[in-house]
């Protein structure tokens, strides 16, 4: 039987208690946490993760969501993009 | 209600051949034939199947003619494509292998992102003002989730009362296509804005740099996602996913159902799974009162399905798929109260609990953005006439914040106007500008002055503000990004 875990962001998996630990590591800023876990990172650009993880470390820091998510930054792409797009000049 | 099917072909799974019809995404067809699992986890390994259906998470990623992370909810099945379970991440095929994709440069007035409900409205209202508009939208076919919108819509008949979802998209689409000034994109994704006003497009077959004079966007929502053990398991699917599945390309989506949520969403669901012949144990909500329209719950209530009030899910348990769903009562503070829980034998658990505005667009154009539970999360601020921080980026339907179809025509419709005025000049400015007004008056004053919209109309209210606040807020926080 495989464990029981809660998955936060299904593209890079990270689970609940990975932030959770980080929390306790000492980490107290949102953007920093999202790099140290590569959360948000995967395909879909934290589109089912970021409100759930921000949520969490809302809770655990005592801050409110506005305030978590207060540094919050998207950069492009914004949606998957084959390879194949920008391989211009890749080839041998 | 009948479901018209496409010819019917052959494609591989694992190297053996599925029938399927054509029309149908590899998602949907592979559901059908009974896959479950699509794709094993990058770092824990785990089993995952479809979610959210609309082309938004990452569940339904595969490998497809040897291409990895094929979004398997959009892409079309096709006679003899061969599809195969990822296996974390695939590194991509060497550049030789990858081809070459042209790049296209396209001018337009007006570029319409997605093509739901608040585009389609948007694009033909621009369209009739004299405006070229390009829309462009990720699925297979425009509407949006129209299309899976099978029930009938309330109110007056130039709101569409009366008629359902997929024939609004329908009457859209037809007026849409006898007017020249607008050319469609399907299958295609913006994937950024950059300086100059440029925007890039992953287009099906090219990638498309386009420069519009204004940018009206209408990315729409997600399904939102729950923290319970075992949550990422095949079998938990959001509930617009479902009805994806159920009610625009008719396959039933499993046998015993759970529902997680009690807004109009998850009722609707619960009484649709039904009419396909799923049974529904119970509707989990956590809250001690429904949620959704009383008309809707009346209906749940009356086939019989219990509605546990303050009560949530647990955990699911099951090897490849959801096979038991554990849920448990909460106190006051919401903890769970011990002792209290309830195994249901399920094979599929639908995560009703809203959804949540797709801001991505707007925050990577550097729009000033507001975070706000009445409206489901975090959207852009805007003026009265849907125009961001960001010059000439109007914002329209879910993405401007969670409301309902209707809502989303009319503000597709006062941000193509608002456009409209900008882009133009003399008596048709002036005309488009007191329409806006006129549709702008109505929305707030008649139409979101039900109390069932009251707290849409609460959220609304606290991300708009006026033009000169606007200016204020542009001198302060200027974006990095501007069209026009």
């Amino acid at each position: 039987m495989r464990r029981e875990v809660t998955v936060v962001c299904r593209c890079n998996d990270v689970t609940r208690e990975d932030i959770l630990k980080a929390i306790e590591m000492g980490i107290d800023d949102f953007e920093l946490l999202r790099k140290y876990l590569r959360l948000g990172f995967g395909p879909c650009q934290g589109r089912s993760c970021v409100m759930i993880a921000a949520r969490i470390f809302a809770r655990a820091k005592g801050k409110s969501v506005e305030e978590v998510l207060s540094n919050y930054r998207v950069r492009p792409p914004i949606v998957p993009v084959p390879a194949k797009y920008f391989a211009r000049g890749l080839k041998p | 209600m009948t479901f018209r099917r496409g010819r019917r072909l052959t494609f591989t799974f694992e190297g053996s051949p599925l029938e399927a019809y054509e029309g149908e995404t590899v998602a949907v067809a592979l559901y059908a034939a009974g896959v479950s699992v699509l794709s094993w986890s990058s770092g824990l390994g785990r089993p995952r199947g479809l979610f959210c259906m609309i082309g938004k998470c990452s569940s339904c990623f595969m490998v497809v003619n040897g291409v990895p992370n094929v979004k398997t909810c959009r892409e079309p099945v096709r006679e003899g494509l061969a599809v195969e379970r990822q296996r974390g991440w695939v590194p991509p095929a060497d550049a030789a292998e990858l081809g070459e994709v042209e790049t296209r440069e396209l001018e337009t007035d007006l570029l319409v992102v997605g093509g739901g409900p608040a585009g389609l409205s948007a694009a033909l209202e621009a369209a009739q003002q004299g405006l070229d508009v390009l829309v462009v939208d990720e699925h297979l076919r425009l509407g949006g989730q129209l299309l899976k919108q099978t029930h009938k819509f309330f109110g007056s008949v130039e709101l569409f009362g009366g008629l359902r979802g997929f024939q609004i998209a329908g009457e859209y689409l037809k007026k849409l296509e006898s007017n020249g000034r607008v050319r469609v994109l399907t299958q295609s994704a913006v994937y950024g804005a950059f300086r100059g006003g440029l925007v890039g497009v992953v287009g099906r077959d090219a990638h498309y740099v386009v420069k519009p004079r204004a940018v009206v966007g209408t990315p729409g929502a997600s399904e939102r996602y729950l923290d319970f053990a075992n949550n990422d398991l095949p079998g938990v699917v959001g509930a617009g996913g479902v009805q994806t599945v159920m009610n625009e390309l008719g396959v039933k989506p499993g046998e015993r159902a759970l529902v997680v949520g009690s807004g109009n969403v998850g009722l609707i669901i619960s009484y649709q799974l039904l009419q396909a012949g799923v049974a529904v144990e119970a509707v989990v909500e956590i809250l001690p009162e429904v949620g959704g329209w009383f008309v809707h719950a009346a209906k749940v209530r009356r086939y019989g399905i219990p509605i546990l009030l303050r009560h949530t899910l647990k955990a699911v348990y099951g090897t490849e798929k959801v096979e038991e769903a554990e849920v448990v009562e909460v106190d006051e503070g919401f903890n769970p109260v011990p002792g209290s829980e309830k195994r249901f034998k399920v094979d599929l658990v639908l995560l009703a609990v809203g959804l949540e505005p797709d801001a991505r667009l707007f925050a990577q154009c550097g729009a000033v953005m507001r975070w706000s539970p009445d409206l489901g999360g975090l959207v852009p601020l805007r003026t009265p006439g849907l125009e961001t921080s960001v010059r000439n980026l109007y914002v329209a339907g879910d993405a401007s914040g969670i409301e309902e179809a209707t809502t989303a025509i009319i503000e597709g419709r006062v941000a193509a106007l608002s456009a409209v005025s900008k882009l133009t000049e003399g008596s048709r400015a002036g005309r488009a500008a007191e329409e806006a007004e006129r549709l702008n008056r109505f929305l707030w004053e008649e139409y979101r002055a039900s109390p069932l919209l009251a707290r849409a109309r609460r959220g609304k209210q606290s991300v708009t503000v006026s033009e000169e606040e606007m200016e204020k807020v542009r001198a302060l926080s200027p974006p990095p990004v501007s069209f026009g």
